[in-house]
């Protein structure tokens, strides 16, 4: 059984395994579509932004696991990361204040009612619902990503310094 | 609820539990801490609530795994004495 340790040491030393490699190059586009799934179908089922966040994020800490810290690491920069997480709160605060604005001061914050949309007043209130959901799904993703990546990274980023 | 599936489920919970916190080896602790997390997924499914039972399968036994290994690959594997 390999320890974390070990793993992210061959990881660097780009010695994967081929078995490991193409499974979950295989199995990584099917956990984003179930993680959207989740996200769309929160607000009528089981599931929702934070849990379709995570799925989304555990699919990134999956391919630094088989890939390696530094080849698939370097594919998510820290400043996307942060960029990515940022949007997430301005979306979901966005959709909140148009809420404010489109009725003119009327309605509440986040009373998905009175967004301006072009259909019923019903159908406003799932839209608003799957917008905030996105802005949901959006940060906890990244956070995800990032949290594993600060965690995962420093010893590699160490080594490195120390052979340069 | 289902009273046998119930007992069947909580007492390999509770062993779980215990054997998560008296292991030596804290690889095999965050395994115990996974397997807990997703028999404690399936007690939350049998109690009727799949939405808790969701968030604690991927949270619990899919985001924090893989923090925990992340966090042991930074230290030693044995606990010592």
């Amino acid at each position: 059984m390999n320890t974390g340790k070990s793993e992210t040491e061959e990881g660097k030393k780009r010695s994967g395994d081929v078995i490991v490699e193409t499974i979950s190059r295989v199995m990584v586009p099917f956990i984003q579509l179930f993680a959207l799934y989740v996200i769309m179908h929160g607000s009528s089922g089981p599931g929702g932004g934070f849990q379709g966040g995570v799925i989304f994020g555990a699919s990134f800490v999956l391919l630094v696991i088989a890939f390696g810290i530094v080849n698939a690491g370097n594919r998510f920069p820290e400043a996307v990361n942060t960029a990515l997480f940022s949007t997430g709160v301005y979306i979901y605060a966005g959709v909140g204040l148009l809420c404010i604005i489109c009725s003119l001061g009327a309605a509440q914050y986040l009373n998905y009612g009175f967004l301006s949309l072009p259909v019923h007043f019903e159908e406003r209130r799932a839209l608003g619902m799957d917008f905030i959901e996105i802005g949901v799904g959006i940060t906890v993703m990244a956070v995800i990503a990032e949290i594993f990546f600060n965690l995962a990274w420093k010893k590699e980023e160490k080594k490195e310094g120390g052979k340069e | 609820m289902i009273p046998s599936i119930d007992l069947v489920l909580l007492s390999l919970v509770v062993v779980l539990a215990i054997a998560a916190i008296t292991v030596r080896d804290l690889l095999s602790a965050i395994m115990l801490l996974s397997a807990y997390s997703f028999l404690m997924a399936m007690v939350w499914v049998e109690m009727h609530s799949v939405d808790v039972a969701f968030t604690e399968a991927a949270v619990g036994a899919g985001a924090s795994t893989a923090f925990l290994i992340a966090a042991l690959s930074r230290t030693v594997r044995w606990e010592k004495k």
